[in-house]
């Protein structure tokens, strides 16, 4: 394996990786934009996805269909969690709003490991998505489902840019984002658009947790927080709120974590996760609009 | 009786009684009991020790726990006896290897380091307000459990971490318990004390009439920190082997469930809501052993504690987002308590 292959491998893993965040970043901007809430349970609207997914798959549904499923259960989460929990404190401060997030992944958390265990199930995935590809001989290998990965992410991505440019409805929640009660003078229901928005960012994260269950081949309950963090990580690096922000942002923390721990020693490397929060605190201090001043452009 | 001599008398009657308590209590009551007590004075400290930024500056901190985590972790390592360091712990530096210390000088060095670590910390992210500094700290803690997990020449890594002496006894836990509030209700109620409420309520008032916003907020942190550390240490003497996670979210969740149920404007708010919250959690985990009523067979529930747990948070958010005691204290009527805040308060309104 020459060095150019070695490098061009980790090129593939970090944008198979960084579509993986950027999935999830958008989902949190998009809440982000329109209600300033980080919704921590956003992670565990991608772990009930990808259940919902392996729960049918396992009785025998064919798989696209429970791939639909899964996303519809996803998207119905994440409208009950808006209604049950974050209206009743929407006016309350930011931190408050914060807590209550949390304290809703431990609720879902819990309620995961009360009815599956925290032990991990296999996730079943067809054989046409684990065929793996290889180029130049071996050197670079990648699987099926990298591809459909980067794949969905693109296609999803352009569903959504469309989505909130060309449609009443989404041309209505960027208003929602940058004006809220401005919004509500001007006679949008702006009640419905946060129902909107809730419903759109978790078939997103639902869509995301399914992928991500099918790169890792397992699901637990648990499964979500750890690439919650790391998307809120690359949100923030992008330009928290902001829908291109979350895209760049994703990319370049999937590829700051690969390459960490492709090129650095493994002394320095079993530090990524540190390193990655370190990011997150040096972008907060020195530069809390992240790379994209979300003032400048497209913002939700 | 003038009002300074009822408040001294206050003060004697509660150190009397908690020395009861301290003292009294293990002859009297059953170990299990003993442990609840315990668990609730360590918890009390966790607590107050970070009412200090949360509740009354207005820091809202996620990192604490990486305080406490750290005094357990410094605490540990230098109490170990001579012996087991060699065993457990080969690849320390030759000079950690040399002694040990007792527990109070462990517990007091382990605040003071924690309490260093909380300056080099806190000297960035208290310029942080809101909202961000929430998410900064968390971060801080997250670096905290990978560094405990992979400087493993120190803490074994994620596996267990034993071999510290069981020395946190109940007198230990209630006389660190009693300096805190001390500590805390001289700093909480007097000129600076008013300081803090001052940034937390008005950053920019408070910054104009001449108050060091970053002072303020480091000072609180810092000491907030040091009183982690030292409920680390004792959390550490009480485990005798913990690892990595025992200080991460989960604890964090509890604790901020603690203040925010009590109050987080309040001591005694504090002191309150971890009453409340452990006695409930202690409830909630004998039923989740699962248990019968005549015919009818509960099966065991694990987990189920942490969920009722959640929704009472999210209910107190909802219903009474100042907690129980809001910013009042329990002060039988012999100080004028917090009034005035209580007439801001009013205004505001």
């Amino acid at each position: 394996m020459t060095q150019l292959d070695y490098i061009l491998q980790q090129i593939v893993n970090a944008v198979s990786l960084g579509s993986l965040y950027a999935l999830v970043a958008v989902g949190l901007s998009i809440v982000f934009g329109v209600l300033k809430l980080t919704n921590f349970a956003h992670g565990d609207v991608m772990m009930v996805g990808a259940f919902g997914v392996a729960l049918l798959a396992g009785i025998g549904v064919p798989f696209p269909v429970a791939v639909i499923c899964g996303i519809a259960a996803a998207a119905v989460t994440g409208f009950l969690i808006e209604r049950i929990a974050y209206r009743p404190i929407r006016d309350a401060p930011d931190v408050a709003r914060l807590l209550t997030s949390l304290a809703v992944t431990y609720i879902i958390e819990n309620v995961g490991i009360l009815v599956f265990t925290s032990s991990p199930r296999n996730f079943p995935l067809p054989d046409i998505l684990n065929t793996s590809w290889e180029v130049s001989n071996g050197a670079i290998t990648f699987t099926s489902i990298n591809l459909l990965t980067i794949a969905l992410t693109f296609v999803s991505l352009l569903l959504l840019g469309w989505f909130i440019t060309r449609t009443t409805t989404g041309l209505g929640m960027r208003a929602a984002a940058e004006d809220m009660s401005a919004a509500q003078l001007v006679g949008l229901n702006v009640n419905r658009l946060i129902v909107v928005a809730f419903i759109v960012a978790s078939a997103y994260a639902g869509l995301a947790g399914i992928l991500w269950a099918a790169q890792a081949g397992v699901v637990q309950p648990q499964m979500g927080f750890t690439p919650l963090l790391k998307a809120f990580v690359a949100a923030i690096i992008g330009g928290f709120g902001s829908i291109a922000g979350a895209l760049v942002g994703g990319y370049i923390l999937g590829a700051l974590e690969i390459f960490i721990v492709a090129f650095l020693p493994s002394a320095v490397s079993s530090y990524r996760d540190a390193i990655v929060f370190a990011v997150l605190i040096a972008f907060l201090l020195v530069r809390p609009g992240g790379l994209l001043q979300p003032n400048r452009e497209i913002k939700l | 009786m003038s009002r300074e001599a009822r408040i001294t008398l206050l003060v004697l009657v509660a150190l009397v009684a908690g020395a009861a308590v301290a003292f009294g209590a293990p002859h009297v009551l059953s170990d299990y009991f003993v442990r609840i007590i315990l668990l609730i004075a360590l918890n009390a400290i966790l607590v107050l020790a970070l009412s200090l930024s949360n509740g009354f500056t207005g820091v809202f901190s996620l990192g604490h726990v990486g305080f406490i985590g750290a005094g357990a972790y410094i605490s540990g390592i230098l109490s170990i006896p001579v012996q087991q360091k060699m065993a457990l712990l080969p690849h320390l530096p030759a000079f950690l290897h040399a002694f040990s210390l007792p527990f109070l000088p462990a517990t007091l060095v382990a605040g003071l380091l924690t309490a260093l670590l909380a300056v080099v910390v806190g000297y960035p992210l208290m310029r942080l307000s809101g909202y961000f500094v929430s998410v900064a700290t968390m971060g801080f803690l997250i670096i905290v459990n990978v560094v405990l997990i992979n400087a493993s020449d120190f803490t074994r890594g994620a596996r267990t971490f034993t071999g510290v002496p069981l020395e946190t006894t109940l007198p230990w836990v209630m006389g660190w318990l009693a300096i805190t509030l001390f500590v805390l209700a001289r700093l909480v109620y007097s000129p600076f004390g008013r300081a803090m409420k001052a940034v937390r309520d008005d950053t920019i008032a408070a910054s104009a009439v001449g108050i060091g916003v970053l002072r303020t907020r480091l000072i609180a942190f810092v000491t907030g920190a040091f009183f982690s550390g030292v409920g680390g240490s004792l959390y550490a003497h009480y485990l005798g082997s913990f690892s990595p996670n025992t200080f991460y979210f989960a604890l964090t969740m509890s604790l901020i469930t603690m203040l925010v149920l009590g109050g987080m404007g309040s001591l005694t708010g504090a002191v309150v809501g971890v009453v409340c919250v452990s006695l409930l959690s202690e409830v909630l985990r004998t039923v989740e052993r699962g248990f019968t009523i005549g015919d009818f067979a509960v099966p065991a529930l694990f987990g189920a504690s942490q969920i009722v747990l959640g929704f009472i948070f999210i209910l107190v958010m909802i219903f009474r987002p100042k907690g129980i005691m809001g910013d009042r204290e329990f002060t039988f009527g012999l100080t004028q308590g917090s009034a005035t805040v209580n007439q801001t308060e009013e205004r505001k309104r």
